[in-house]
């Protein structure tokens, strides 16, 4: 310590006096600590203790103190909720009994409907359909007039509750046959039938147009109907209005034949309310001009 | 004063400096690079080449190689250039210390090689699997025993603060990796694990070693460096040795508490993360205390710092590390982490402090070694230094504000309902918003990079011998005016 004395020295650019230790040529200066810093400091240890006070905070046997305030981060969930919760009960209160028909004749609960269904649909729906509802290539278009399982609100209610060929009793479910991979039809049967499907929405005529329409007849017609129109009771597509839900080149339409298609959608009862599927339906209908 | 001191200079292990000196540049560049390449995929999907490039691979990658790697390498340089400068004795054992510049290269090849190929344990900032975690405690131990050995048969009488700080970080680091990384091995000829702290536990010991990553390795252990390299090239006294010891021990004590922040509004218990915001909100004059001690350093000789780029890369980074320990516990506050927590607001904080702090006291200290590990007299080029700084902060300034827009936007739109009480964006019309911003940081990380090559050229060109003849043409003519 005494060593270090005598090596103290006045520092000229600042007037200070070094501690008198010396590394490598670095030296100290002896300045106290600056006053706003020891303040400031000062200041977040009494706030902390404060806040020690008014939160849990310190664990002790059998738990931790509970805080004046009786905060939990549960409360404070409850609490943010119970505004957002607020806001749609305005609306719910008539919303939740009313049928479809009494909302669309209501313009408020119109509105309430479409933007909670705008809503679910974004976060729910657009991942598959598309954020503005658009589909793409497997997922349909719910923008157009052409519904699979039918457009009414019951039918789009119907769909969203139990899902396509999702895990229940009440689901949309049918199974276009696997003609190729289960050797159901030759390949030059199913070349011919495919050419012929594509002449129900406009394309041309093939040599093997009455092979193609004749196995139309015995194979397909059943679901798709005589004239290609499809059936929604059993959700088979309308063949003649070139929209197509993989694809309407010749060679998709080929491996729809061959392998069949079965599209999924989930139940939506099981993941959200009744409510928020009864806004769904109604924004889909909107959207997609219902029918 | 540097002849006097070349004649009385105890024979240092310089060599084992150079190797890690060298290593930090390479690997600098190296994380630099990913990192460009990972924001790049954030706006170009395709650049994902699967399954050894795409981004869950390269982020580690990036953070591993820029944090242990760059970061890591330039704390091995300066621990032991300046434990045995202000020890005034060798390094304790030239072998020893080789063994830990090949083993810890080891550890960070080991790890990427890992990361690529699909080997991790998914703790952040500890992905690798036990046999790497098992190698670096080796490594480590040799690391600690150099530097403590260095230590102790010291000429000095006292410890100069630098040491205090690179202790801290060894000792400190050591402890958070074997806390972490308590893992049982779970196939024969695989490299899988499981933790053995499972749910909140885990979380919480993960996050406690996470921000304490944050705190010994990126903070302490780069407050040493600071500590030697600012008054050094400043050539001016540290200003408050009192200020040294109490933000050096208050750092110390509170840091380690801080890590709940992390898990706000979690399973973690309410008590639990009162503790860690507190603790952060205490923290925020302590980790002050070093950006005081730095700045003030150069107090009455405020000239310096306008004529002198190297000394510019370190008040900048001082300038970076003040506004990133402020930022933190800001964030660490429970309603202002209800709105920055999983945003890119953290990921902007994190490069304030690791492109600002962690990267520019780096450069600085890299801009010091060179000339004097080589024996050359001065760098290549000082205007080349200038223009790496110029071009590097800009592009920290385009990432940190295209990252604090994005983020708090994000923010908002993930809480925003409207009057009807219904959510106003869905999760990917968020992510749609951001696209914009990605582009800049991009920008941003590019720039960065590119400083990092200019500096790369100057060493390439100082360590060769080459002295740019325009500047020292000008500078022999100052000294004749």
């Amino acid at each position: 310590m005494s060593d270090d004395n005598k090596k103290k020295e006045i520092d000229d650019l600042s007037g200070v006096e070094t501690t008198g230790h010396e590394w490598d040529g670095l030296k100290e200066l002896n300045n106290p600590l600056p006053r706003w810093w020891v303040w400031i400091f000062i200041i977040t240890i009494v706030w902390s203790a404060w806040y020690f006070v008014i939160y849990p905070s310190w664990p002790v046997p059998g738990g931790a103190t509970e805080g004046a305030s009786g905060y939990t981060q549960f409360k404070e969930l409850a609490h943010n909720q119970a505004e957002i919760t607020a806001r749609q009960e305005a609306y719910l209160a008539r919303f939740e009994g009313a049928d479809f028909e009494t909302i669309l004749k209501t313009p408020d609960l119109y509105a309430f409907a479409v933007a909670g269904g705008k809503s679910a649909f974004k976060d729910n729906c657009a991942t598959c359909h598309g954020a503005g509802g658009q589909g793409a290539k497997g997922f349909p278009n719910l923008n157009d007039d052409d519904w699979l399982w039918g457009g009414s609100l019951e039918d789009i209610h119907q769909t969203i509750q139990y899902g396509i060929r999702a895990d229940n009793w009440d689901t949309r479910d049918s199974q276009m046959p696997a003609f190729g991979a289960d050797e159901l039809l030759e390949r030059s049967e199913i070349d011919a039938v495919v050419d012929y499907v594509l002449t129900l929405s406009g394309g041309k005529q093939t040599s093997s147009h009455a092979q193609g329409m004749q196995i139309f007849a015995e194979q397909c017609a059943a679901c798709h109907g005589e004239d290609g129109r499809g059936m929604r009771e059993l959700g088979a597509p309308n063949l003649t209005d070139k929209i197509w839900l993989y694809g309407g080149d010749r060679e998709t339409v080929y491996e729809t034949v061959f392998n069949a298609r079965a599209g999924l959608m989930p139940a939506w009862n099981e993941r959200l309310d009744e409510n928020t599927i009864k806004q769904l339906t109604i924004y889909l209908h909107e959207l997609g001009g219902g029918e | 004063m540097t002849a006097t001191t070349l004649s009385e200079k105890p024979n240092y292990n310089d060599d084992v400096v150079k190797l890690f000196t060298l290593a930090t540049i390479f690997w600098g560049v190296t994380g630099f690079l990913v990192g460009v390449l990972i924001a790049s995929q954030m706006v170009f999907p395709d650049l994902n080449i699967e399954p050894w490039l795409n981004f869950g691979r390269l982020r580690p990658l990036h953070t591993s190689a820029v944090i242990f790697a760059f970061g890591g390498n330039a704390l091995f340089a300066t621990s032991y250039y300046v434990v045995q400068r202000t020890c005034g004795v060798r390094l304790w054992s030239d072998k020893l210390a080789n063994f830990t510049f090949w083993g810890y290269q080891a550890v960070i090849v080991m790890a990427g090689l890992g990361y690529v190929l699909g080997v991790t344990q998914g703790k952040e900032y500890a992905e690798p699997e036990w046999y790497v975690d098992l190698w670096l405690t080796i490594v480590w131990v040799a690391y600690l025993l150099v530097y403590l050995g260095t230590v102790i048969k010291r000429k000095e009488p006292h410890l100069y603060v630098a040491n205090w700080f690179y202790l801290a970080f060894i000792i400190t680091v050591a402890v958070l990796h074997l806390g972490n990384n308590i893992q049982i091995p779970v196939e024969i000829l695989g490299a899988k694990s499981y933790s053995v702290q499972a749910g909140v536990q885990s979380a919480m010991i993960q996050w406690w070693y996470g921000h304490n990553a944050v705190g010994f390795f990126l903070t302490a252990g780069f407050l040493g460096m600071m500590y030697y390299f600012v008054p050094k090239q400043a050539n001016r006294p540290i200003y408050s040795y009192r200020l040294s010891i109490v933000h050096f021990w208050s750092l110390i004590f509170i840091y380690i508490w801080a890590g709940p922040h992390h898990l706000h509004y979690t399973s973690l218990p309410d008590w639990a993360q009162t503790l860690g915001m507190t603790f952060s909100i205490m923290l925020w004059m302590p980790s002050w205390g070093g950006m005081i001690n730095g700045v003030m350093t150069l107090s009455g000789a405020w000239h310096k710092l306008r004529e002198d780029p190297v000394l510019q890369f370190m008040i900048v980074a001082l300038a970076f590390y003040g506004m990133s320990t402020f930022e933190g516990p800001l964030m660490s506050i429970r309603a202002v982490n209800s709105l920055s927590h999983y945003t890119d607001w953290t990921i902007g904080h994190v490069h304030s402090g690791a492109l600002g702090w962690v990267g520019f006291i780096s450069f600085g200290a890299l801009y010091y070694l060179v000339p004097r590990l080589w024996g050359r007299e001065r760098l290549y080029s000082t205007k080349l230094v200038s223009m790496h700084l110029w071009i590097a902060t800009i592009g920290i300034v385009f990432y940190i504000a295209a990252m604090w827009v994005s983020g708090i936007m994000q923010g908002l739109m993930w809480r925003s309902y409207n009057d009807m009480g219904f959510l106003e964006y869905s999760f990917v019309e968020s992510v749609m918003a951001m696209k914009p911003f990605y582009t800049i940081r991009v920008l941003g990380g590019l720039l960065y990079l590119t400083g990092a090559l200019i500096m790369v050229y100057n060493f390439w060109k100082t360590i060769r011998g080459d002295v740019n003849e325009k500047e020292q043409q000008l500078l022999s003519q100052g000294a004749t005016a």
